[in-house]
């Protein structure tokens, strides 16, 4: 397991020098010695692991590993789930989510999730963007306008959905729908973005729209995004974790870890011998 | 010929002899059995059929706008109708679902939404399922004994505890399956969006929920406007209609009902009364049908 502290990547460096004058951190979200149980079976082994702000971390590995476990419990979405517990701890720019002075509904606000089957409400496109906003209290129209076409673009929805605002969300294809929910998750504009396995009920080319909209969101947000499918990891990720059997194996820059794994776990699972 | 299966063969081997005798029973079998459950599931409509056919043959002819402004005829009297009873049934069966919906819907969403494995939740669902059960004449002695004898009358009030306590458990039952129904993703979404539990609930569980909640409450409706046992004991009859002053009115005089004005004119030996039974019994289809059509009308999911 590839525990020493992370290297800031070239990419990191030039996103920084260019689009914000603050130094990224490297430890946005912190995983320390985190396990979980789901009952009496334990899903997590004493995972530790940093996310980096402003970067695409994809987390990797076969079916059951622990890889949407783990994304579930960054914004706590598993204690709606009976009989979970934890143990070890997550923070989120240096402080504990888990803090009970820390308002889950606060946590949820600043980690958006976008679902693997995608999940608008039986309601109007406009309606689904706002949610979030109407949730926390905003009423006013300008502010809900204004934030339903900036989270439009920003999920590349905006001149497809324009025009049909009012128009329930149910009549979108299941790539809009998937581009809605993440308009959704942007609307409240949180700090990280959770997708666990954003594209795999969709089409190739809605995959490839959602694949580029992931790349052009790292600019704002910082991504984990949970996939089966290992050249979304190649295309997409700029860190892989790669997870079996609910421990952390590898954890490093995407390239090397397709490259040159160092654990042979990685390269079994990557060149495609089991999983 | 090398091939053990060659076509000729198979189809020698499946279209003769023993085992296409075999077949041809099968088939037979088949089709025998299914005829007989088309038979059986259309020997199923005949009583229904009937029931309506009945209904509608004996009551309409004395369907004229006097049976619903008119009060019912003493014994052996001609003319008149049962606006009266009309009026009773609409005003208890409105006055039980006042008692029992917010109760029902509201319990539901407790057992389902927030304590669905607590003993207090279980308890529920067990009296529910329980009182689903029980006769409807223990309803009618329960209120009669609790609000009849409290208030010294028979009266509206009284029925519309008993029809209350009869539609609970139903409107109960049906609420909670239909927000068991809502889907696990609509409620992540909501939590993932910073949304408490009672935004989640008010905003997305129950409004997808309304649509099947409304089908329980419809079946109530019906259930209730119908029902004999728990009226005759609570708001017993009246010949005349419910003056409606002040709220006394509701707890200091029995009202009549079309379920106990039917009961009471199928018993009698006159020709009119008995016709006017079943006009009543039409009327009182006609009226549930068009709460049913209405209520799933309001309710029924947008496209």
């Amino acid at each position: 397991m590839s525990n020493d502290a992370v290297n800031p990547s070239p990419t990191a460096m030039h996103t920084a020098a260019t689009s914000s004058q603050a130094q990224p951190r490297l430890d946005l979200l912190s995983v320390r010695d985190f396990s979980f149980y789901y009952g009496s079976k334990q899903a997590l082994f004493e995972v530790s692991m940093d996310i980096p702000e402003r970067q695409i971390t994809a987390l990797i590995g076969p079916s059951g590993c622990g890889k949407s476990t783990l994304l579930r419990n960054f914004n706590r979405m598993n204690e709606l789930i009976d009989g979970t517990r934890c143990e070890g701890d997550i923070s989120l720019l240096g402080r504990s989510i888990f803090d009970p002075a820390l308002e889950v509904i606060a946590l949820r606000r600043s980690i958006g999730m976008v679902f693997q089957k995608s999940n608008p409400f039986p309601k109007s496109i406009y309606e689904n963007v706002v949610y979030g906003l109407r949730v926390s209290g905003e009423k006013r129209k300008s502010v809900l306008d204004e934030a339903v076409e900036r989270s439009l673009r920003g999920a590349a929805l905006w001149d497809e959905a324009k025009d049909r605002l009012s128009e329930s969300a149910m009549g979108l294809s299941g790539g809009q729908m998937q581009r809605l929910c993440i308009a959704r998750a942007i609307a409240v504009q949180p700090e990280v973005l959770l997708m666990d396995e954003p594209c795999s009920a969709l089409d190739p080319i809605a995959t490839v729209k959602i694949e580029e909209l992931i790349n052009e969101l790292k600019r704002e947000f910082t991504i984990v995004l949970v996939t089966h499918n290992m050249q979304q990891a190649t295309r997409c990720s700029d860190r892989t974790a790669f997870f079996y059997l609910g421990k952390l194996i590898e954890y490093d820059e995407t390239n090397r870890i397709f490259s040159n794994p160092r654990e042979k776990q990685t390269e079994d699972y990557i060149t495609g011998r089991f999983g | 010929m090398t091939s053990p299966n060659t076509p000729t063969q198979v189809s020698d081997k499946f279209f003769s002899g023993k085992k296409h005798k075999l077949a041809v029973l099968r088939s037979l079998g088949n089709r025998a059995l299914t005829i007989l459950c088309c038979l059986l599931a259309l020997l199923t409509l005949v009583p229904l059929f009937s029931l309506v056919f009945l209904v509608i043959k004996n009551g309409l002819p004395l369907l004229t706008w006097e049976v619903f402004s008119g009060l019912p005829p003493a014994a052996g009297l001609k003319g008149g109708g049962f606006g009266n009873a009309i009026q009773g049934t609409f005003i208890m069966v409105s006055m039980a679902l006042v008692l029992a919906i917010p109760l029902g819907v509201l319990s539901a969403i407790y057992v389902n939404e927030y304590e669905p494995y607590s003993r207090l939740s279980n308890t529920v669902r067990f009296v529910a399922k329980l009182l689903t059960g029980i006769p409807s004449i223990m309803a009618g002695l329960f209120a009669y004994g609790v609000v009849v004898l409290a208030f010294g009358s028979f009266s509206a009030f009284a029925g519309a505890v008993a029809l209350g306590i009869l539609i609970l458990p139903t409107i109960l039952l049906t609420a909670e399956q239909a927000l068991l129904g809502v889907q696990t993703a609509y409620r992540e979404a909501s939590y993932g969006l910073g949304a408490t539990k009672f935004q989640t609930i008010v905003r997305v569980v129950f409004p997808e929920a309304l649509p099947a909640i409304m089908t329980g409450i419809m079946l109530a409706v019906a259930r209730a406007a119908g029902e004999t046992a728990p009226v005759l004991f609570t708001a017993l009859f009246s010949q005349y209609w419910l003056k409606f002053e002040n709220l006394d009115s509701l707890v200091n005089q029995p009202v009549a009902s079309l379920s106990v004005l039917i009961y009471n004119f199928s018993t009698v030996p006159f020709e009119y009364q008995l016709q006017l039974a079943w006009t009543a019994s039409l009327v009182l289809l006609i009226l549930v049908t068009i709460a049913n059509v209405l209520g799933q009308l309001v309710f029924s999911k947008k496209p």
